[in-house]
């Protein structure tokens, strides 16, 4: 399959839009909204968005974040921290379906 | 050249200098450090340095103008034999002082007491101290540099550097460790005081957050990692026409080693001097044609212009 990511295809999104362009303008406004500086700051919205790049493994969205993370002066301290609550979340979403699996026997048992 | 394009299409061509309350002076590039992001190249073995001569021209330069700030740098300004002469003349003159230093270069030999001579003459300190935190700074810098950087920026607050906000002054210089742009300032700033104080006990009086240029080691890094256009690209994409207004070339002219005036030191560092009509060296300064002269431009002036802008004094926007 060779390269199935490459570096530079982040920089063609734009591509995207040549086809329902109407729909795509409406994501790209949307997302240029939702990381303007609000009551969250753009450092607390980078890191949101860094952990949410690394819970849905995103490798553009990494690169992206990752990079804004360090533009908003912070270090690998900050970027690890924000992975692990990500990963924690996942890992913790997981193990709470245990319960699921508790209520299946429970249904499922004499 | 795409920058003059720019500037075209936003009414700023051609640039011209507002005033020049600056005298830059570059003594010369010989550094104890090879920082991987210096746009000079400098280092230990590079051996252009400014002669004495060229010092007592840049002194009459001082004399004989309006111009109140001496703006040193290097290189590290203190391998520079004449460093000391020019500094106190400068006073003299009642000119103020600032000296770009690298912090690491007082734990070297014969220069334990550069900080206490400074203090003795008012100067500014303008000190490069890229992050917080040492795995960062020893990576951009050279092993041990950020270890250096703690022990002279104690020094120098016990000298009273640094201190309070009416003291002798001491500023600390950001820059992005790689490809990418830096944070806004004022933010920066907060951080790095409140970081400094928790984990070293150091306080500074400003910060300024500088992006790198595309030139020299930096360049080549960028070179290097098959990076130059898309850096560039993301520069000339985040060009801010209010940030030309404060760019540091409208209100300073550069001296080279060797007396040879530029726009700025990154210039100097591609050889692009002023301007044909214009005197091209110390020994012909004219204040009165230079003051609102017709600025030397390249496409590395977009690392100037890009964001919040760049400046000797950090953001220019």
């Amino acid at each position: 399959m060779g390269e199935y990511y490459n570096d530079n295809d982040l920089e063609r999104f734009g591509e995207v839009g040549k086809h329902c362009p109407d729909l795509f303008k409406k994501f790209m406004d949307w997302y240029g909204a939702s990381l303007q500086e609000g009551v969250l700051t753009k450092r607390e919205k980078v890191l949101i968005g860094l952990a949410v790049a690394h819970a849905i493994q995103c490798p553009y969205c990494i690169d992206a974040y990752t990079k804004s993370c360090l533009e908003e002066g912070m270090n690998l301290d900050h970027i690890t921290e924000a992975v692990h609550v990500a990963s924690a979340i996942r890992g913790g979403a997981s193990l709470v379906h245990a319960i699921q699996a508790h209520n299946t026997v429970d249904k499922i048992s004499m | 050249m795409e920058f003059i394009e720019t500037l075209k299409k936003h009414n700023c061509y051609p640039l011209r200098a507002s005033k020049i309350e600056t005298l830059q002076v570059n003594v010369g590039y010989r550094c104890n450090m090879t920082c991987k992001h210096c746009h000079v190249e400098a280092g230990p073995s590079r051996s252009e340095m400014m002669d004495l001569d060229t010092i007592k021209a840049v002194i009459d330069i001082l004399a004989g103008s309006d111009i109140r700030l001496l703006d040193i740098t290097g290189g590290a300004p203190e391998f520079n034999p004449h460093l000391r002469f020019l500094i106190e003349e400068a006073r003299t003159l009642g000119c103020h002082v600032m000296v770009r230093s690298n912090l690491t270069i007082y734990s070297e030999d014969g220069m334990e007491d550069m900080p206490l001579f400074y203090r003795d003459h008012g100067i500014e300190l303008v000190a490069s101290l890229p992050y917080y935190q040492g795995e960062v700074v020893d990576r951009v810098r050279g092993e041990h540099a950020f270890e250096k950087s703690i022990r002279a920026l104690r020094t120098l607050n016990n000298l009273g550097f640094g201190v309070d906000p009416g003291g002798l002054k001491l500023d600390l210089v950001h820059n992005p460790q790689g490809m990418f742009f830096p944070p806004c300032q004022g933010r920066m700033e907060e951080e790095y005081r409140r970081e400094l104080d928790r984990r070293y006990g150091v306080s500074f009086n400003n910060l300024f957050t500088l992006t790198n240029m595309p030139i020299g080691r930096f360049r080549k890094f960028l070179v290097e990692r098959n990076q130059l256009d898309r850096y560039m690209e993301r520069l000339r994409k985040s060009f801010n026409p209010a940030a030309v207004e404060g760019i540091m070339c409208r209100y300073l002219i550069n001296v080279g080693w060797d007396g040879t005036l530029y726009d700025c030191d990154f210039n100097q560092m591609i050889g692009l001097s002023l301007n044909d009509k214009y005197p091209g060296t110390v020994r012909e300064f004219d204040t009165g044609i230079l003051a609102e002269r017709e600025i030397a431009v390249d496409d590395h002036c977009f690392g100037c212009t890009a964001g919040q802008g760049s400046s000797c004094q950090g953001a220019a926007a």
